[in-house]
């Protein structure tokens, strides 16, 4: 699976937002209704998934869906 | 069935007085314990208490005052159980001195474990109660937080701290099934409070309207209450146990 597709469907079931809501520019604040600590939950949910450590300072930096893939691409994290 | 029947409560401090009054209470309604204190080996007593009450305790040596140790002790007790239903932040020490002998060392190390360990501890549990969307944090604070006290500055600033902090984690977390109270302990007998000197604690026992000092039991039993269902709809708050002392 495709990065993007394991980060939507972490998105779908973290937000409880549906899949066509899911745009790159999409912010999980203003767009997917989400409130501060659910971006807390996402980000740990990522952590997660991938296996990766994301700081706080890059964390708060992650406010797209877009932004988050790009993050985690440049990582070097693949699905 | 008993209050606590399958929960894994992690108890701070647990070595002796208040914490292991608190954790035998809760291995009695049923709990499973995992026990901390800043030298795993000071547990041995309190574990062989629980685990005489046909309850599982394991030990963890945990300086509450370090980010590191606590984030590597929760991790643990995670591992160990599989999950932290209870955490009663209860280590907790005092320097006391009158505020204008109060050493800049002696302020640190009490704000430090008080109320940075409170902190510390809320930190790193509360990530593993998000995924479980539930929890409840028991933080022993103390009345000297409410009402001050001559030779206590650090202590007593420390355990208003306690008590804020307490109302902040209630509302961050409550979305998510957690809850988040305080007991505030007035004069109760342990090996703390009898290094208190004697002026003062003449000058205590004339204030207690009840007109005698509290024992372990009486606060095990209501952070009891507290981490159980029983108090489902109270949160955020401070709840003293003090004969009396401090009514608001």
């Amino acid at each position: 699976m495709a990065i993007e597709e394991k980060v939507n469907e972490i998105i779908v079931e973290q937000l409880g937002v549906s899949a066509d809501q899911i745009k790159a520019e999409a912010s999980f604040i203003e767009d997917l209704g989400a409130d501060s600590l659910d971006t807390v939950e996402l980000v740990m949910a990522f952590e997660e998934e991938f296996g990766a450590e994301i700081p706080d300072e890059d964390a708060e930096k992650l406010t797209t869906v877009g932004g988050v893939i790009e993050y985690l691409k440049s990582k070097g994290i693949e699905a | 069935m008993a209050l606590l029947e399958g929960k894994i409560a992690v108890v701070t401090g647990a070595a002796r007085g208040i914490g292991q009054s608190i954790a035998l209470k809760l291995a009695e309604e049923g709990a499973d314990l995992a026990l901390s204190d800043v030298q795993a080996d000071w547990l041995s007593e309190t574990k062989e208490k629980v685990e005489a009450l046909g309850r599982r305790a394991e030990v963890y040596g945990v300086d509450v005052s370090k980010g590191d140790q606590v984030q590597a002790g929760v991790d643990q007790i995670q591992k160990d159980f599989g999950r932290i239903d209870i955490v009663v932040n209860n280590a907790g020490i005092t320097r006391d001195g009158l505020l204008m002998r109060m050493s800049e060392e002696d302020w640190d190390l009490v704000m430090n474990i008080n109320l940075k360990g409170t902190f510390l501890m809320t930190k790193a549990a509360s990530r593993y109660m998000m995924k479980q969307r539930s929890g409840v944090f028991v933080n022993v604070a103390s009345v000297i937080g409410l009402m001050g006290n001559p030779g206590q500055a650090n202590y007593g600033a420390s355990k208003a701290g306690v008590s804020n902090l307490t109302k902040t984690t209630a509302k961050e977390l409550a979305a998510r099934g957690i809850r988040a109270n305080a007991v505030a302990p007035g004069f109760i007998k342990t090996k703390m409070t009898d290094a208190l000197t004697d002026e003062t604690r003449d000058a205590m026992l004339s204030v207690i309207p009840m007109k005698d000092f509290g024992l372990p039991e009486d606060v095990s039993n209501v952070v009891c209450f507290l981490a159980s269902d029983m108090s489902r709809y109270v949160t955020g708050q401070t709840l003293s146990i003090c004969g009396g002392m401090v009514t608001a």
